[in-house]
């Protein structure tokens, strides 16, 4: 049985800490990317700068999540709840796109 | 599994004696015990549903007879609003999860209360602070809303009653159950006793936490989407309104993605309850553990799945009719395999009939009259004939009363003794059963015939004399079901007050719920017990009672 | 001294323990948890924005040139540099440096505040040209650009108030981790005082009384002490920081639903 499904008080384990350097290296990053972004949009690229955009958009989040939200480092149960509440509201969207393009 | 290590230290003070800070009623609405907290829940409830229970009993006085007058128009759109306010969200959505759930989940986890617990009380508060701004929502403003419970977008825009106050309300009682499943989540995940493998958690904490994520993750979207409405009423922004372009259909889209999963949040912990109750009174393990526990899982995942059946006749795209009525087809699988299991369970089982499992017994027969006429309706040819009628309400009543009502009084003939350590009369409790159970049918069935006849539901009154006879004799139902209910709560509270002292495990039960003393002392358990053996391990051997 | 020597000492209770209890990895499930319910509560509104937005392209194209996408731009990059100062913040907690962690939350405070006042001005710029809510101005737009303005205001006025309630929550974390810690290290003595009384006394490490009770009577032989310790510098446990750490979580939270936010406003011209 593994550890993490025991009653065990005080159980945790540190993180390993995350080099100030680091979290800096990821705020650069994230303006550049940012830049990016808005420089694409000033191109006019239709469907691929809506895609641009996403793609933009879901790399910065990761980012944050992993590194400033420290996720990579943290159990399975929290990457598996967050992923069961993207996946929710994916669904959740795609389903509703059954009505509206099909009227 | 390790009673003798629980049982045999001298008795502490049960939670009910407990002298913390507070005495008196300050120590109940302070108290951060889980059990405190449970029970305030379930005297809340209970209160919220005799509320209902008798707008209901009215709306069946106003139906008695064709183009009968005993209320005005008005005051009956406002019966059926409110008593399907108050009866889905206080009494069915908070249903066993709050009381029981509050109550036994830590319990049976061996734990010695949820993870949060301040967080629990305050849910408690929010729930009451909701309750109370949404039943307000009578007495101020331009009276109570009268748009039914699902708020349909226009006219929940347009009308002039006081629907902002009843969102409100509804939105505060959200947040309040948003709260309690992330406990509930926290809790199974961290708090579990050493040996608990998910597989060896009773079946009742599988249903409680499949429940605890549809709480999380549907009803948000509920919360956002009442919060439109309101700022769409209050500031005029142009959301829902067709008359700036909103589109009232995807309103219904939001309202369903919530209150279809949000049904399954009413049945599923009763169908926990009925699990724990049936292996206790067969004498026998339960048939097909992780069936049952899967089947919950697999509820909740294809229950938030098919929320466009609510919509087949408002307008949306064939394509979504026909895959809406697909995924409904789905679930009903995971619903007949607990309904196969348990009565697999019974086969060859040593049956005691006492009060809880007649309950549980006929939870079962009414559950699967109320599931398979829920099948009917998602046929989408027969919806057509059947949307809006008395059908709907019939079946959801089957569904809601006959499984969530129903479950709830099962689990309170179950736990009541380990709750309040107090016996109630068995005779009096079988008695009250079967006047509720032929009440129940009699109130109910025919509204099945009366819709197939064509009979609309939400109409003040009607002329045609074909649909009096059932329609009174639907009244009666309601009448002898009253009968039944009193009779029941005046024995709980007879037994509450006057009962003889209960035995720490009455039924013969084997989960860790009936190792620790009726009622349990502060923090459950002298010491947090190491678990062996899977939760319905044990049967063999005990005595034939 | 004989006195002392039959008095014992316990370590608190079973209640004590339950009080104490501190399930750092269940705290911050919890939240975590919470930041999903509060994605499917703005993720509601996605789905609105994406079905009109599927149904209205053009108007939701026009619209959007109405904003300002240098403002956009700016606040974005505010609430990405508040991201990185809160995360450092938590670091340097982590490590003991009381001191720069509340200056580190105390920037993270500002730059918030800075994003609500940029987004003040814009939203008054709009009321001003007559954009807003049911304003006749704006009845005569397209339906699609009602649509586009009223999310704007929606969405973007609840990432507001999510903001203001995030830079409520840091503010009384500054107070939180300012508190000086004292450190206790050695549990006392009794000993027979002045007339004979026996007196409890808690010292520190070098000996420094800290605390005496009062005169313990004859009778009583067992005695349980409660200590409310808070760490010193550097010596940091979990539940020290786990509060600051879920407060955190929901900022870079704010943080990413503007992430989001920025492109499908501003940035779909």
């Amino acid at each position: 049985m593994k550890r993490d499904d025991m009653n065990a008080d005080h159980q945790h384990h540190e993180h390993p800490a995350i080099s100030y350097g680091k979290f800096v290296g990821v705020w650069l990053a994230l303006l550049m990317l940012t830049a990016l972004t808005v420089a694409a949009s000033g191109l006019q690229l239709h469907v691929v700068g809506v895609v641009t955009a996403a793609c933009v958009a879901t790399l910065k989040t990761l980012l944050v999540l992993y590194i400033f939200m420290h996720l990579m480092y943290e159990e399975r149960i929290f990457k598996i709840a967050l992923a069961v509440g993207v996946a929710t509201l994916a669904v959740f969207i795609a389903l509703t796109f059954a009505d509206f393009p099909f009227r | 599994m390790t009673a003798a290590v629980i049982a045999a230290a001298p008795r502490e003070p049960s939670y009910l004696a407990y002298r913390g800070r507070y005495s008196g009623i300050l120590g109940w609405i302070f108290s951060l015990d889980h059990k405190r907290i449970g029970v305030m829940y379930l005297i809340a409830q209970a209160v919220f549903f005799l509320v209902g229970a008798s707008l209901g009993v009215t709306m069946r006085l106003q139906l008695m007879r064709p183009d009968n007058h005993l209320v005005q128009p008005q005051v009956y759109n406002a019966l059926f609003t409110l008593h399907g306010v108050i009866m889905i969200f206080l009494f069915v959505i908070p249903s066993l999860s709050a009381s029981f759930g509050n109550f036994f989940l830590p319990i049976l986890i061996g734990a010695k209360d949820v993870s949060f617990p301040k967080l629990n009380l305050m849910s408690w508060y929010l729930f009451m602070i909701g309750a109370v701004v949404a039943l307000m929502s009578l007495f101020t403003g331009n009276g109570p809303p009268d748009t039914g419970w699902t708020f349909y977008v226009p006219y929940s825009i347009r009308t002039s009653t006081n629907v902002v106050m009843g969102l409100t309300g509804v939105f505060i009682i959200g947040f309040s159950s948003i709260l309690t499943g992330l406990n509930f989540i926290t809790t199974v995940h961290r708090l579990r006793a050493p040996g608990m493998s998910w597989f060896r958690m009773p079946l009742f904490v599988w249903a409680l936490y499949a429940t605890a994520w549809i709480q999380v993750l549907a009803t948000p979207i509920l919360g956002i989407t009442l919060a439109l409405v309101v700022v769409e009423r209050l500031a005029g922004v142009g959301i829902f309104d067709p008359a700036k372009g909103g589109d009232p259909i995807l309103y219904q889209h939001l309202f369903w993605i919530y209150s279809h999963p949000a049904v399954y949040i009413m049945i599923l912990p009763a169908m926990g309850a009925i699990t724990e109750i049936i292996p206790t009174f067969s004498h026998r393990t339960i048939f097909g553990y992780k069936a049952i526990a899967m089947s919950s899982m697999a509820i909740a995942l294809l229950g938030s799945l098919v929320w466009g059946h609510h919509m087949f006749v408002s307008g949306q795209s064939d394509v979504a009719d026909i895959t809406f009525s697909l995924l409904t087809f789905l679930v009903a699988i995971p619903s007949a395999v607990k309904v196969f299991n348990w009565t697999a369970t019974l086969y060859k089982g040593s049956i005691v009939l006492e009060a809880p499992m007649l309950y549980a017994l006929s939870f079962i027969f009414l559950f699967s009259i109320g599931g398979l006429t829920g099948l009917m309706q998602g046929a989408l040819a027969v919806d057509v004939h059947l949307h809006d009628t008395a059908f709907i309400v019939g079946h959801f009543h089957y569904v809601m009363f006959g499984g969530t009502g129903f479950g709830f009084f099962a689990a309170l003939h179950y736990w009541f003794p380990k709750m309040f350590g107090r016996s109630y009369s068995d005779k009096v409790a079988r008695l009250a059963w079967g006047i509720l159970f032929v009440g129940f049918n009699t109130l109910y069935f025919p509204f099945l015939i009366l819709g197939w006849l064509g009979m609309p539901r939400r109409y003040y009154t009607y002329s045609f004399p074909q649909f009096a006879s059932l329609e009174m004799l639907s009244t009666v139902g309601s009448w002898i079901l009253v009968t039944g209910i009193l009779l029941m709560v005046g024995n709980f509270l007879h037994a509450a007050l006057k009962g003889a002292r209960a035995e720490d495990n009455p039924w013969g039960g084997v989960t860790l719920d009936w190792k620790i003393p009726s009622p349990p002392p502060l923090e459950n358990f002298e010491q947090i017990p190491v678990i062996t053996q899977g939760p319905y391990d044990g049967f063999e051997g005990q005595a034939p009672r | 001294m004989s006195n002392a020597a039959n008095l014992t000492f316990s370590q608190p209770t079973r209640h004590m323990t339950q009080e104490t209890h501190h399930d750092y990895t269940g705290s911050k499930l919890g939240m975590w948890i919470f930041l999903v319910t509060e994605m499917l509560l703005f993720g509601g509104l996605f789905l609105v924005y994406a079905v009109y937005r599927y149904m209205h392209p053009a108007d939701f194209h026009n619209a959007a040139q109405d904003l300002n996408v240098f403002i956009g731009t700016v606040n974005t990059c505010i609430l990405l540099t508040s991201s990185l100062t809160m995360a450092l913040s938590i670091a340097t907690l982590q490590k003991g440096q009381r001191q720069a962690a509340v200056w580190l939350l105390l920037t993270t405070i500002l730059l918030g505040i800075i994003f609500l006042v940029n987004k003040y001005f814009e939203w008054t710029a709009k009321i001003h040209h007559g954009i807003y809510p049911n304003s006749a101005e704006m009845l005569r737009f397209p339906q699609g650009e009602i649509l586009f303005f009223g999310l704007y205001y929606v969405m973007t006025g609840l990432h507001g108030v999510h903001v203001v309630a995030g830079v409520v929550l840091l503010s009384i974390m500054v107070n939180v981790i300012r508190r000086k810690p004292c450190d206790v290290h050695v549990f006392g003595a009794a000993s027979p005082g002045p007339a004979g009384v026996r007196r409890l006394t808690l010292t520190d490490a070098t000996g420094h009384e800290m605390w005496t009770s009062e005169g313990i009577g004859e009778l009583i032989d067992s005695v349980s002490v409660v200590v409310n310790y808070r760490p010193s510098e550097g010596r940091m446990r979990p539940q020290d920081y786990v509060a600051l750490e879920n407060c955190g979580l929901y900022w870079h939270l704010v943080d990413i639903i503007w992430i989001f936010l920025f492109p499908l406003f501003y940035l779909i011209t």
